[in-house]
C-alpha cells in the first residue's frame, strides 16, 4: 500500500495531474445552479458517446461508394453487437440534437448569453449548426438509396447559393454526379473535418465556462451591468460559491448517465433505422425522407410559396444564423429573468410550436402523392353501372387517387372527393378537371372525351 | 546606435522571420491539401455518348426508363456510377430524354404512364409529359439530356445532375 502511494505521488508530481486538473474540478460555481444546468453537460456526454461509438463503427465500415452498403449490412446483421452499436450511434445523434436544442433554449430564456458570456453564445450557435451538419452527413453515410438521394437534395440546396451555387454543389458531391468520390468526401466531412471543428469549439466553449464562470440563476430585478458585473460575480463566488466537484457536478453525472442509459435502451429496443434499397442512383422508385431532425426543414420546403422558395432555401438558414450570432450584441445587459422578458418567452414558444408543427406535418406529408394507392374496391365504388366503374378505374389509372381520397382510399394532397357531387355540378367538374388549377394538373390534354365523361359520371355518383 | 534600438530591430526581424517562414511552409503544404479539397472543381468531366438500347426496343410515343453509366465512373464507384433518365420516342427518328431529377430539390421523378405525368415523391412536384410544370413547388421544367441515333442504337450524352440556380 505504501509503495503504491509512493508510485502515485511520483506519477502525480512528474505528470502534474493534480496541479492541472484540481483547480478546474474545484473551481467555485454559484449556488442554486440546479437541474436546469444539466443540458450542456448532457450534450457533452452524448458527444463523447458519439466519438466512441463512431470510432467503433469505423472499424467495421467501408467508406467506399461501391461497398459501404454491404459493410452496413454486415454491421447491422452479422457483426457482434453491431446492430446495437449502430442503434447507439443513431439514438446518440438524436439525443445530442435534443440536448443541444434544450441547452440553447435554456440559455436564451435565462439570458445567460449576456455580458460577459457573448463568446460562449457565439461558439454555442456554431456548435449547434455543426451538430446538425453531423446528423445530416451521418445520415448520408448510411449510403442506401435514401443516403444517395439525400445528398442530391443537399447539393440542390447548395445550388441555390448566388453565383457559386453550381460549384458548391459539385464540390459537395465530388463531381458532376453521384460517383466514386461522393462517399469518400462525405466520410471525410463526417469523420475528420466537422469533428475537428467541433473539438476546437467545444474546447473553447468549455474554456470560457472556466474563464467567465457559469451564469448564476437569474433573479427578478437583478440587472447585468457590464461595468460592475465581473467584480460582483467574483465577490459572490468568494462569499457563497461552492466547489464544482462534486457539489454541482453530481447532477451533471446523474443526468448524463441517465441520458446514456436511455440511448442504450432505445438502441436495444428499437435498433438502428433499417437500410432502404442499395445506393443505385438509377433506381428511381424510392421516396427519400430525411431523419426526424431534418423533417421540419423538409416540410418547410414543401410548404413555402414557390415564388420565394429559391431565395429562401439559402437565405433563410443564413439569416437564421446571422440573427442568432447577432443576439448578444443586440442585448448584452439588463434583465435576465424570463418573467421580465416576456417577448423572449413568447418568441421561444413560437419557434418551438413552429418547428414541432412542421415536424408533425412532415410525418403526414400531405403534399406527396400516395403512389402506393390501390385501385378502388367494389365496396367503395358501390355501383354496378359500367360507366361509373369505368370512371372509377380511370380515377385510379390516371393518378387522381394518388392525391384525392374516396372514402378510406387515396391520398390527401387534394380535397376529399367522397361526396364531391354535393359541392360541384357536372359543368363545374369538367371545368376543374380540364383546366386543373391550384395544385392540380390540367387533365384536358390527358383524358379523351369519353374518359372525361366516365370520370365525371363516376364523380357525380359520389354523394 | 544605442543598445535598445538594436534590440528592437532584432526583435522585429525575428518576428517577421518566424511568421514569414511559417506562412511560407503553410502555403507550400497547402497547395496539395487544397487541391484535394477542391479536386472536383479542378478536374473537368468529359462528356460521352452512352448507348441505352436498340432503336427497335422503343415504341413510338412510349416513355421508358433507361440506365447508363456516368462520365466520371471510377473502378470503385460500383452501382453509384449509374444514372437513369426517362427516354421517349417522339417519332421514328426523334427522341427526348428527361432528367430524372425534380428541379425543386433533385428527388427522383416517376413517369406515370397512364396519367401521362411525371410525379415527384418528395414535395409533390408534378410535370406534364413535355416536362413542363403541372403542379407543386418545382421552379422550372424538367431538364432534357442530348440524344442521338447512331447505327440503329439510341445514345444519351452524359450530363451533370441538373442543379437549379437561385434565379430559376
Amino acid at each position: 500500500m505504501k509503495t503504491l502511494k509512493k508510485i502515485w505521488y511520483w506519477i502525480d508530481d512528474r505528470s502534474g495531474f493534480t496541479e492541472i486538473f484540481s483547480p478546474l474540478l474545484k473551481h467555485l460555481v454559484p449556488p442554486g445552479a440546479k437541474w436546469s444546468y444539466v443540458f450542456g453537460s448532457a450534450t457533452l456526454f452524448c458527444l463523447v458517446l458519439q466519438v466512441v461509438t463512431g470510432v467503433a463503427l469505423s472499424l467495421l465500415y467501408q467508406p467506399s461508394s461501391a461497398e459501404a452498403y454491404q459493410s452496413l449490412q454486415f454491421i447491422t446483421h452479422r457483426a457482434a453487437f453491431g446492430n446495437i452499436l449502430r442503434g447507439m450511434h443513431y439514438f446518440g445523434a438524436s439525443m445530442m440534437i435534443i440536448m443541444v436544442s434544450i441547452h440553447m433554449i435554456r440559455v436564451y430564456l435565462t439570458a445567460a448569453y449576456k455580458y460577459p458570456r457573448e463568446m460562449a453564445w457565439i461558439s454555442g450557435v456554431l456548435l449547434f449548426f455543426l451538430t446538425i451538419a453531423m446528423g445530416f452527413t451521418g445520415q448520408l453515410l448510411r449510403w442506401d438509396s435514401n443516403g444517395v438521394w439525400s445528398s442530391v437534395v443537399a447539393a440542390e440546396q447548395l445550388g441555390r447559393l448566388p453565383f457559386i451555387g453550381k460549384f458548391a454543389a459539385r464540390l459537395l458531391l465530388g463531381g458532376n454526379t453521384i460517383n466514386g468520390h461522393s462517399l469518400s468526401r462525405f466520410y471525410s466531412y463526417h469523420v475528420f473535418i466537422i469533428p475537428a471543428i467541433i473539438f476546437l469549439f467545444v474546447g473553447y466553449h468549455l474554456m470560457l465556462v472556466i474563464r467567465n464562470g457559469i451564469s448564476e440563476p437569474p433573479k427578478v430585478g437583478r440587472l447585468v451591468d457590464p461595468k460592475t458585473y465581473r467584480k460582483w460575480y467574483q465577490d459572490m463566488l468568494k462569499d457563497k460559491g461552492i466547489p464544482f466537484w462534486p457539489y454541482a457536478a453530481w447532477r451533471d453525472v446523474v443526468f448524463g448517465v441517465g441520458t446514456i442509459i436511455t440511448i442504450i435502451i432505445l438502441a436495444i429496443v428499437f435498433g438502428p433505422p433499417e437500410l432502404t434499397t442499395p445506393p443505385n442512383p438509377a433506381h428511381l422508385n424510392t421516396t427519400p425522407t430525411p431523419d426526424w431532425y431534418m423533417l421540419s426543414i423538409f416540410s418547410l420546403f414543401a410548404l413555402m410559396p414557390a415564388r420565394i422558395e429559391s431565395y429562401m432555401i439559402i437565405i433563410g438558414p443564413m439569416l437564421t444564423i446571422l440573427i442568432l450570432l447577432a443576439l448578444p450584441f443586440v442585448s448584452n445587459k439588463g434583465e435576465r429573468h424570463p418573467i421580465r422578458r416576456p417577448w423572449a418567452v413568447f418568441g421561444s414558444a413560437c419557434v418551438i410550436i413552429f418547428v414541432f408543427t412542421l415536424f408533425l406535418l412532415g410525418e403526414k406529408a400531405p403534399w406527396s402523392p400516395r403512389f402506393e394507392a390501390k385501385p378502388l374496391t367494389t365496396a367503395n365504388i358501390q355501383s354496378s353501372d359500367t360507366e361509373i366503374n369505368a370512371g372509377a378505374a380511370l380515377f385510379y389509372n390516371k393518378g387522381c387517387l394518388y392525391c384525392h381520397k374516396i372514402n378510406n382510399q387515396g391520398g390527401i394532397k387534394g380535397p376529399d372527393l367522397s361526396q364531391i357531387a354535393q359541392r360541384l355540378s357536372k359543368g363545374d367538374m369538367i371545368i376543374r378537371i380540364v383546366n386543373g388549377g391550384g395544385n392540380m394538373p390540367a387533365y384536358g390534354g390527358i383524358l379523351n372525351k369519353k374518359e372525361l365523361t366516365e370520370v365525371v359520371v363516376f364523380l357525380q355518383s359520389r354523394k | 546606435m544605442n543598445k535598445e534600438s538594436t534590440d528592437e530591430k532584432r526583435r522585429g526581424f525575428l518576428v517577421k522571420l518566424s511568421l514569414g517562414l511559417g506562412a511560407l511552409a503553410a502555403v507550400i503544404a497547402g497547395v496539395p491539401v487544397f487541391s484535394a479539397l477542391f479536386a472536383p472543381l479542378i478536374e473537368k468531366t468529359p462528356k460521352f455518348w452512352r448507348k441505352v438500347g436498340e432503336l427497335d426496343g422503343f415504341d413510338i410515343g412510349a416513355t421508358k426508363l433507361v440506365t447508363f453509366e456516368n462520365a466520371d465512373a471510377e473502378k470503385w464507384s460500383g452501382i453509384t456510377s449509374h444514372t437513369a433518365a426517362w427516354l421517349r420516342r417522339d417519332a421514328v427518328d426523334k427522341f427526348t430524354a428527361f432528367s430524372a431529377n425534380c428541379t425543386h430539390l433533385g428527388c427522383p421523378v416517376r413517369w406515370e404512364a397512364e396519367a401521362s405525368l411525371f410525379m415527384c415523391p418528395c414535395h409533390g412536384g408534378v410535370y406534364y409529359k413535355d416536362g413542363s410544370v403541372a403542379a407543386g413547388p418545382p421552379p422550372k421544367a424538367l431538364v432534357q439530356y442530348p440524344t442521338r441515333i447512331s447505327n440503329n442504337t439510341v445514345e444519351i450524352q452524359t450530363s451533370p445532375i441538373p442543379i437549379t440556380s437561385i434565379s430559376a
